[in-house]
């Protein structure tokens, strides 16, 4: 579905992504872990097309996507999540995810009908709340949300726009256990109609969830395999999971 | 509230006449011209979140429009008033274009370098006045009255600045309105859900330049004067006051600037109030400011509002 040939940045002398093949395949959860610094995060930049890449192509559903600018990959059906929460603040909920729907229904280049008659796209967005759990939050604006909630919403935002194919920078990222159960859930339940790739450090969400998994490690990605295969792998093991695994 | 506001600009005009107070009809229209200059500046300013310190240079463009076609001896507003609005949109498309790859304080800067060289190509311009601008022979025809007449010419621009906040509070509540107020609370997150931003802004920056224009083509008239100081930065900082005293991003925020900062000027700078002083007006003008981004950063507008954003 997505396939990554040699794709490659650097910023100045810095290496941060070294010619990554990477292959997710429809409807899987695929994760991708390594240690900080690695270069996960700026390796979902250059998928989403949120920073250029220097080197390499990029092909999504038979598009080319190498070049192609960052909102022409959503309406190609890639949209992505942050690691820091980024969402509209000010915004309820419910405006929130309201606006990701416009934005892949029908132009925003229109004056003069207020949105607020759209019930269509309110209805959606309902319904995406309803699929994050933020159904009884609808009218609280962005920055009165705990946490978690916030975390919630930065997933809905991005499902909002009906991905194929998800970009979930760490999800569970500053969560508790609680919380991250409830993501584990909601990760499980939108894998029914979305493909998933998944950068998470929290390794029993990792192996609860993924189908396969990718380890980055200095920029390169060093093996790619199922959850079996990577936790008996020599040379992940020595690089990366180390203690956390020998247990 | 608005009702009220409604009817007193309304019977202004008689009001004054039956005080026999005429000057202050020219005075309130004025105000009014402005209140549309700042609204415009509020659209990109307020809700784009694009601090434009180069606003002067679309409402000189509009008035040096209507200055210069009316010199050529075009005096037909149907003419003249749109072809400012088209001069000026389409100077900001192109000082928008340019200045929209850039953020922050280089936005700023490159905005108010922009208006600063409109300013100078004006100055140069000696065909056209230069240094000491350009009389019009009179305001503009068209409309079948004559708009020498204080009355009709306060209607003509109440009716115009009404017109004009309609169509923004209708722009603002629609889907194009909603995406420039989110891509001001953040524009990272706009572009991952999958709207190209630079159009949109750019757009924004275009509609808000051409509202400018509309309300420099007044001016013009206002004054049957153009002059390079419409273009000045002092001019683009005027209107930013304007807009930060009403409130920055308030629906209402432009107008009520306006009506504060030129009615305080008008106080300050008349001499019973001050007397020798009133030459100093701007520093009592100054005081207030900051007492007013001191106790209420909403702005004017923003204090008086029953609900906070």
């Amino acid at each position: 579905m997505l396939s990554l040939k040699k794709v490659g940045k650097r910023f100045g002398g810095v290496v941060a992504v070294d010619g990554v093949d990477l292959d997710v395949a429809q409807g899987e959860v695929h994760a991708l872990i390594g240690p900080n610094g690695a270069g996960k995060t700026t390796l979902i930049g250059l998928i989403a097309g949120t920073m250029p890449s220097d080197q390499g192509e990029i092909v999504f559903r038979n598009d080319y996507l190498t070049h192609a600018k960052p909102h022409a990959r959503v309406a190609a059906g890639l949209a992505r999540s942050y690691q820091v929460t980024s969402i509209f603040r000010r915004f309820s909920v419910l405006d929130n995810l309201a606006l990701a729907v416009q934005a892949r229904s029908g132009s925003s280049f229109s004056f003069w009908k207020p949105v607020a008659q759209e019930s269509a796209l309110f209805d959606e967005a309902r319904a995406i709340a309803a699929e994050v759990d933020l159904t009884a939050r609808l009218s609280a604006p962005g920055n009165e949300l705990s946490h978690g909630e916030q975390r919630a919403l930065e997933v809905g935002l991005a499902l909002a726009t009906r991905p194929k194919l998800v970009l979930l920078d760490e999800p569970m990222a500053g969560m508790g256990p609680e919380e991250s159960q409830r993501m584990i859930a909601l990760i499980k339940r939108i894998r029914a109609q979305v493909t998933v790739l998944l950068v998470e450090h929290d390794m029993d969400a990792v192996f609860r969830l993924a189908d396969r998994i990718s380890v980055m490690l200095n920029g390169r990605l060093i093996a790619t395999g199922a959850p079996i295969e990577i936790r008996n792998n020599p040379e992940v093991k020595k690089a990366y999971l180390g203690d956390e695994l020998a247990a | 509230m608005k009702k009220i506001v409604l009817v007193v600009l309304l019977i202004f005009p008689l009001a004054m006449h039956a005080l026999d107070q005429n000057f202050y009809i020219a005075f309130a229209t004025r105000v009014l011209i402005y209140a549309m200059a700042a609204a415009s500046l509020n659209l990109v300013l307020g809700y784009g979140g694009m601090v434009s310190f180069g606003h002067a240079a679309f409402f000189g463009a509009g008035a040096y429009t209507v200055g210069i076609l009316s010199f050529e001896g075009v005096r037909n507003l149907w003419i003249t008033w749109p072809a400012a609005v088209a001069v000026a949109a389409l100077a900001a498309l192109v000082i928008g274009a340019i200045s929209l790859r850039t953020r922050g304080v280089y936005f700023i800067m490159i905005t108010l370098a922009f208006a600063q060289m409109m300013y100078y190509v004006f100055v140069s311009m000696k065909s056209y006045g230069g240094d000491d601008g350009l009389s019009l022979p009179g305001r503009s025809s068209g409309l079948g009255i004559d708009l020498r007449n204080e009355y009709a010419w306060y209607y003509l621009v109440l009716f115009l600045l009404i017109a004009v906040l309609y169509l923004l509070r209708r722009l603002l509540a629609s889907r194009f309105g909603r995406v420039i107020e989110a891509i001001r609370e953040n524009e990272a997150r706009a572009t991952a859900i999958g709207y190209p931003v630079y159009r949109y802004q750019l757009l924004c920056f275009v509609i808000s330049g051409a509202i400018a224009g509309l309300a420099g083509a007044l001016i013009a008239n206002q004054t049957s004067y153009v002059g390079p100081a419409l273009l000045h930065w002092i001019q683009s900082g005027t209107l930013m006051i304007m807009v930060i005293l009403g409130g920055v991003g308030r629906f209402w925020g432009g107008p009520v600037g306006a009506v504060v900062l030129l009615t305080l000027e008008e106080i300050f700078s008349g001499s019973p109030l001050l007397g020798p002083y009133s030459l100093h007006w701007q520093l009592p003008v100054g005081v207030i400011l900051l007492a007013v981004v001191l106790y209420a950063p909403r702005g004017i507008a923003g204090a008086f509002a029953k609900k906070g954003r």
